[in-house]
């Protein structure tokens, strides 16, 4: 027996580690707390946040029915727009259509080796910026955080908040050590107050944003009668890559279409609450296409795939294309604030991340295969989810499928054993008089797998009785 | 009235003392109690684990055990969600695999009878104040199916106010998991303990004397740790908190 009992070690291992890093974990107790208390005190405002919820729901599930048509409406709107539409049906076909788009651009050298980017979480999940690297292309993030973790040459921990396991401190050291290799140096005398953390950042990006002539962006929603695509952020730095570079591609996961701008009206109030907390977002963004002498003089819009047709195909596990990636249910789940991002092993962590990567990649990997255990099932992130994803009914049929392909012979044997004698009552009887009788033999820490729980658990103490036995002596 | 006691197979096995404290507690309140002895278990841990397929008896057996009784009555909020929420989900998915619809018809059976303690005190005979006498200071971990799956609300703290004697302390971040989850205190041991651990240090906080909740498997995890480490807190089921009375005061087992 060992530590891969019950065969999912990938996620197990990496939380403990995370659990065991005591700054990590104030860091991530700290931060998620302060946003969720202030989602809550957001959604309250609104008295009909039900009605909302219901609403956004209920567009997306028509939407997902029919996406077949709204994408091919969203293709004539965007080409008649004056956009081309790629499909991609991986990661790999996207990053390679990315590539070739920017080395077709421009004359000069540098416009086709430096992109700015928006935060984006479709170029996170096809590894966008490393396969431009393999290219000669460096993309630079422009997200505030985004920037903290690719200075850092880290791995981003949150959907919203990149960064949310480092603290001011972490912040101000990476900026000062690194920030000179990729542009403009830091001020030499930077501190860790937030304003000059964000000066630094400010000064070190402008170049990036005046000197591109490409950008690349992901979106937030994508309106299929106009071919309009909407990005909603709060720092500005996305809509400085949208308006200035001469070439906009837009790489969009194929979920994010919805019929018409009236449905936009729901998710603009669903979203920024749900996430951030703001009543509105500062900056919402939306391009259609191109406009002589305004804007981007070249768009491209990149329709990936990547498993989410075969997502589509579950029934159970499709509601998880539902996703605005508004990060709620990581801020309210108790596992992944001890766990951290990093041990979901992908740019969708916590909850949302547990259902959407098993779907998305398969459950091949230990690490997909752990992913639809790394929840207590309590709940919270059902309560939060903006569009009503019922996240721990896709966890058990996600675990289904896990323990379908094989699971673990022990547990399997386990669960056998246990379903023969619940189903025969005097079997179970005679198991509990066994277990009463024997009790002072009982151990109080287990071997083999049970040494999981005796860890840091005492055993309780298997009473003298069993209440079946207790009733009849008293009351049959 | 006549009611069926689901004990559910952790208080029969290990918590023993609940289900007896349940039946005088409803015995006290002119309740008839029946103990269906074809009861076993409702199935739980086999589906959280992914194993639907293997709890389908289980569904057939307890819809069985229970037929004929209008009220079935159990101290244990997530096997009540269970029943309420995965049997339909169990006959809906046998459905949908084309072995016809014997689950579903018994979870339709099933489903609206059975009501978790609280529900059964509050909504269906309307007491509050159960007449229970406890000279012990008390907080309250309302454990998450019964908070967000039955949305069982006030209700337990409503009866917890009216017990004589007793000093209920708030337990801040209440509405947090403990950290059991069934398997998952096995599966993920590390990330369970850790929030078990800041679950009893809000407890302990509170300078209560005793840990109540509404369902054993989370004291279970929570008492476990709390003998680990040599707490004098004390974890009980509310079931026997309001079976104690001024004649018969609960004794510590």
């Amino acid at each position: 027996m060992n530590g891969t009992f019950l065969g999912m070690p990938a996620f197990p291992q990496a939380a403990a580690r995370a659990v065991r890093d005591g700054q990590l974990r104030a860091n991530l107790r700290h931060a998620t707390h302060t946003i969720r208390d202030k989602r809550a005190r957001a959604v309250a405002e609104l008295p009909d946040w039900a009605e909302l919820r219901a609403a956004g729901k209920a567009i997306k599930d028509h939407t997902l029915r029919h996406l077949d048509r709204y994408l091919v409406q969203l293709e004539e709107s965007v080409t008649a727009a004056g956009g081309t539409v790629h499909w991609a049906a991986d990661a790999e076909e996207a990053n390679r259509i990315v590539a070739g788009l920017i080395r077709a651009t421009g004359d000069s050298d540098i416009e086709k080796r430096e992109v700015v980017k928006v935060k984006s979480m479709a170029t996170q999940e096809i590894g966008l910026n490393e396969a431009l690297a393999a290219e000669g292309i460096t993309a630079y993030e422009t997200d505030l955080a985004e920037l903290i973790v690719q200075l850092g040459d880290d791995r981003p921990s949150h959907i919203l908040v990149p960064a949310i396991h480092r603290n001011r401190a972490e912040i101000r050291e990476i900026f000062a050590d690194r920030m000179a290799a990729w542009g403009r140096p830091a001020p030499e005398s930077l501190t860790d107050s937030p304003a000059e953390l964000a000066e630094a950042a400010r000064l070190h990006l402008r170049e990036k944003f005046l000197r591109a002539r490409v950008a690349v962006s992901g979106a937030n929603f994508m309106v299929a009668e106009t071919g309009t695509l909407v990005v909603v952020e709060s720092e500005g730095n996305g809509r400085m890559c949208l308006t200035l570079p001469r070439t906009l591609i837009s790489v969009v996961g194929i979920e994010k279409v919805v019929p018409t701008w009236r449905d936009l009206e729901v998710f603009l109030q669903l979203l920024p609450r749900s996430s951030t907390a703001e009543r509105m977002n500062p900056y919402t963004s939306l391009w259609t296409g191109t406009t002589e002498d305004d804007g981007p003089s070249e768009f491209h819009l990149v329709l990936l795939d990547n498993g989410r047709t075969a997502a589509l195909a579950d029934q159970v596990g499709r509601q998880a294309l539902r996703c605005i990636r508004c990060s709620a249910c990581l801020n309210v789940c108790p596992v992944y604030e001890r766990a951290g991002g990093h041990a979901y092993g992908s740019v969708y962590p916590g909850p949302i991340g547990a259902i959407l990567n098993p779907q998305l990649r398969g459950t091949s990997s230990p690490v997909d295969a752990s992913l639809p255990y790394a929840s207590s099932l309590c709940g919270a992130c059902y309560e939060v989810c903006p569009v009503a994803i019922d996240i721990p009914e896709v966890l058990v049929h996600l675990r289904e499928r896990v323990a379908e392909q094989g699971g673990h012979p022990l547990e399997r044997a386990a669960m056998a054993a246990a379903g023969y004698v619940l189903d025969h009552p005097a079997a179970l009887a005679a198991a509990e008089r066994l277990a009463g009788r024997t009790r002072a033999l009982h151990p109080r820490r287990l071997p083999g797998p049970g040494r999981a729980w005796t860890d840091s658990r005492d055993l309780p103490e298997v009473p003298a009785e069993p209440f079946r036995d207790w009733w009849r002596r008293n009351r049959a | 009235m006549r009611v069926a006691l689901f004990a559910t197979c952790v208080n029969d096995a290990l918590f023993p003392a609940t289900a007896v404290a349940t039946v005088r507690l409803l015995e006290r309140l002119g309740v008839t109690v029946d103990f269906p002895a074809g009861q076993t278990c409702c199935g739980q841990p086999q589906y959280n684990t992914g194993y639907r397929r293997a709890c389908e008896p289980l569904v057939r057996r307890t819809a069985r055990a229970f037929a004929g009784y209008d009220h079935v009555v159990t101290p244990s909020g997530s096997c009540v969600a269970m029943v309420r929420d995965n049997y339909p989900r169990i006959g809906a998915r046998a459905a949908a695999e084309r072995r016809g619809s014997e689950l579903t018809d018994a979870a339709t059976a099933l489903a609206p009878r059975v009501v978790e303690l609280t529900e059964f005190l509050v909504d269906v005979l309307g007491v509050e104040d159960v007449g229970a006498y406890f000279p012990y200071s008390v907080t309250y971990h309302p454990s998450c199916h019964g908070l967000r799956m039955l949305g069982l609300g006030e209700r337990p703290l409503r009866l917890l106010r009216a017990v004589k004697g007793l000093e209920l302390l708030e337990l801040p971040g209440a509405q947090e998991c403990c950290g059991f989850g069934g398997t998952f205190a096995v599966k993920n041991a590390a990330v369970s303990a850790a929030m078990a651990e800041d679950k009893l240090a809000n407890a302990l906080g509170t300078g209560a004397q005793v840990l109540c909740g509404a369902d054993n498997s989370c004291l279970l995890h929570l008492g476990g740790t709390l003998r680990r480490r040599g707490d004098a807190l004390r974890p009980l089921h509310l079931a026997e908190i309001l079976a104690s009375t001024e004649e018969h005061p609960w004794r510590p087992s």
